[in-house]
């Protein structure tokens, strides 16, 4: 278990951590999407001690990660791909990693053969592709058979079946009730291993709910519509059952169809400019959710994990508009 | 993958510490073929232009000089250009880890600092005494066969001549000989020691070697550089002339500018170096990483 409490991580002028709080959870994936640049890293970074937070504080399975008996069984983590020495070889680093715990030489061999890579393992690492860098990186966070383990963006640069093989390390490892936590900028690949989403944005928290949860709200087709006259098309498209945001001239319609919008509006002779489907994949909804992350954290429930917010539930949806938000 | 069980994993008995980061640096520092490559390449260096030295010595040496004949320093005058390679693995040893991030999958396996920095210190000191030994021993021997029989020349007006030849070498047993003869391994140790204390420092390998480079060579060469009633009073905390008066049985340095003493140079030496590694102790802890 991971539990952040207002961590904060300031360089110089730039607020790249800001007041996260957080708990991540043993025996599912957790996964923390974010653009690039959202902070992601440094919270790891910041988890693992590596940088020192401005403010906040920061736990692993209870206490400060620096303070575990032995660190490597507490948590493995792959931070970047080849953080490592490449005139060593892969045998070489594990076993260099290995000692600093008083874990055995033999644990180096089964790691190795776990990730696939026993026959280069006397190779230096320099001539590694990325994926096997990737998999010896793997191998190094697996050594401590850790109850914790973090991957920063595992999947950059792997080809499909080496993708397919860490989602499946990641599933595997939460059903044995460790704590996952991955990072990636893509919501595609969350879709497909997370359980569970902490979305980041600016540093700031913008959802932690469940992927389930994250599908539901965010989902929804929607449709555009431009007309002169928002005040009866408003009126109309509620009368109907639907839900508008306004900005402007140009509506945003939630729960009803394209056809039905634009045949409401010729059977009331309401004039049109514009009538767009709105196609809202959850990739599109995290883009938009963590567009202007700052202007939408009022308006997501940050830090409000399951309940609340309903299908029906009018605050839960990211594609409001900001004009809306502020009622809300 | 098919399982995930750790068969080879013995439940923990007690806590990480120093024992197991001395391990874990052993291994780094061995299984890096740069580490090998740069060794080999200070003795080559040392032992080498020790050796040509010690040659030309026996060779031509004239009878004024006779006097100031340090059988010792000029045993191991390769010194002077081995501590410009020595210092590239006393750089590397830390920088290397900054260079290639395997820093942070250091810091990630032991993130107790303080233990990581003095183990790999610790480590690394005694490879580098290891090896500065080494050379210092071996050329001095090399020197001393040479010595055995120097040629005594005279120069006189446009010409020079062999007035014979005289046995000046030394042995282990005489007075200061071990000292001075263990003190040039000492100062290629140290001299590696304040390329490490630097790359903490700078983090950067280039830079490191560099800064040492100036320090302990530019300095020296500015030195002969500056008006005499300056240097009467600079010269001898110049690092390389204070930290050379151990590795010789005479004064090294101009005649009427005081120098320190064998141990006491080597003292102001060696805390030059401690100041560099304890600035950089105190930053590898607190910066981020």
């Amino acid at each position: 278990m991971i539990e952040a409490v207002g961590l904060t991580k300031r360089y110089g002028d730039k607020l790249a951590v800001d007041q996260l709080s957080f708990t991540v959870q043993p025996g599912q994936v957790t996964g923390f999407l974010g653009p690039n640049g959202a902070g992601k890293s440094t919270t790891m970074r910041l988890i693992l001690g590596l940088d020192a937070p401005t403010a906040g504080t920061v736990t692993v399975n209870g206490r400060p990660f620096a303070a575990a008996d032995n660190p490597m069984r507490e948590v493995g983590a792959l931070l970047e791909a080849k953080a490592i020495h490449g005139g060593r070889s892969a045998y070489n680093h594990l076993l260099c990693l290995a000692q600093t715990n008083d874990l055995p030489a033999r644990r180096v061999g089964e790691v190795l053969e776990l990730v696939g890579l026993t026959e280069v393992a006397r190779k230096r690492s320099k001539g590694f592709s990325l994926g096997m860098g990737q998999r010896l990186g793997i191998a190094a966070a697996l050594l401590g058979d850790p109850k914790v383990l973090m991957f920063d963006e595992p999947v950059n640069g792997l080809d499909p079946e080496g993708i397919l093989w860490i989602r499946n390390l990641m599933k595997t490892l939460a059903g044995q009730n460790r704590t996952v936590f991955v990072s990636s900028h893509l919501m595609s690949e969350m879709e497909h291993t997370a359980d569970h989403l902490l979305v980041i944005g600016r540093g700031r928290m913008i959802a932690d709910c469940t992927v389930a949860e994250f599908i539901e709200q965010n989902s929804e087709q929607q449709v555009r519509v431009r007309t002169p006259d928002t005040e009866r098309l408003s009126a109309l498209v509620t009368a109907e059952g639907g839900r508008v945001s306004a900005e402007g001239t140009t509506l945003r319609i939630s729960r009803l169809p394209l056809e039905r919008v634009g045949d409401l509006a010729f059977e009331n002779n309401v004039r049109l400019h514009e009538l767009t489907a709105l196609q809202a994949s959850l990739e599109q909804a995290f883009m938009e959710l963590t567009k202007d992350s700052v202007e939408y954290h009022a308006a997501v429930p940050g830090g409000q994990p399951a309940a609340g917010g309903g299908p029906g539930s009018p605050s839960d949806v990211p594609f409001d508009n900001p004009s809306q938000k502020v009622e809300a | 993958m098919t399982t995930l069980t750790a068969v080879g994993l013995p439940p923990a008995k007690g806590r990480s510490g120093f024992k197991g980061a001395l391990r874990s640096e052993w291994t780094k520092i061995r299984s890096v073929r740069s580490t090998s490559y740069t060794l080999l390449a200070t003795a080559i260096v040392t032992i080498g232009i020790s050796t040509l030295f010690a040659w030309g010595q026996s060779g031509h040496t004239s009878q004024e000089d006779l006097a100031d004949f340090d059988p010792v320093r000029y045993s191991m005058f390769g010194i002077i250009f081995g501590q410009l390679v020595i210092v590239v693995i006393g750089a590397m040893t830390l920088s290397s880890e900054y260079t290639t991030g395997m820093i942070r999958t250091s810091l990630t396996s032991m993130p107790r600092r303080g233990v990581v920095f003095s183990a790999k210190l610790l480590v690394f000191t005694l490879v580098a005494l290891a090896t500065g030994l080494f050379c210092s021993f071996t050329s001095f021997f090399i020197g001393q066969a040479f010595f055995q029989k120097v040629q005594i020349h005279e120069f006189g007006p446009g010409e020079r001549r062999t007035i014979g030849s005289m046995d000046l070498s030394t042995s282990l047993g005489k007075p200061h000989v071990l000292q001075a003869v263990v003190g040039g391994g000492l100062y290629l140790a140290v001299s590696a020691l304040l390329a490490f204390g630097l790359a903490a420092l700078l983090r950067h390998t280039a830079g490191a070697i560099t800064a040492a480079i100036g320090a302990l060579f530019v300095t020296f060469i500015m030195g002969q550089f500056l008006p005499h009633d300056w240097a009467v009073k600079v010269d001898k905390y110049i690092p390389f002339l204070a930290g050379s008066q151990i590795w010789g049985l005479r004064k090294l340095g101009d005649k009427d500018v005081p120098m320190f003493s064998a141990w006491g140079g080597f003292g102001v030496f060696t805390a030059y170096a401690a100041v560099a590694i304890i600035i950089g102790a105190y930053l590898f802890r607190k910066r981020d990483a």
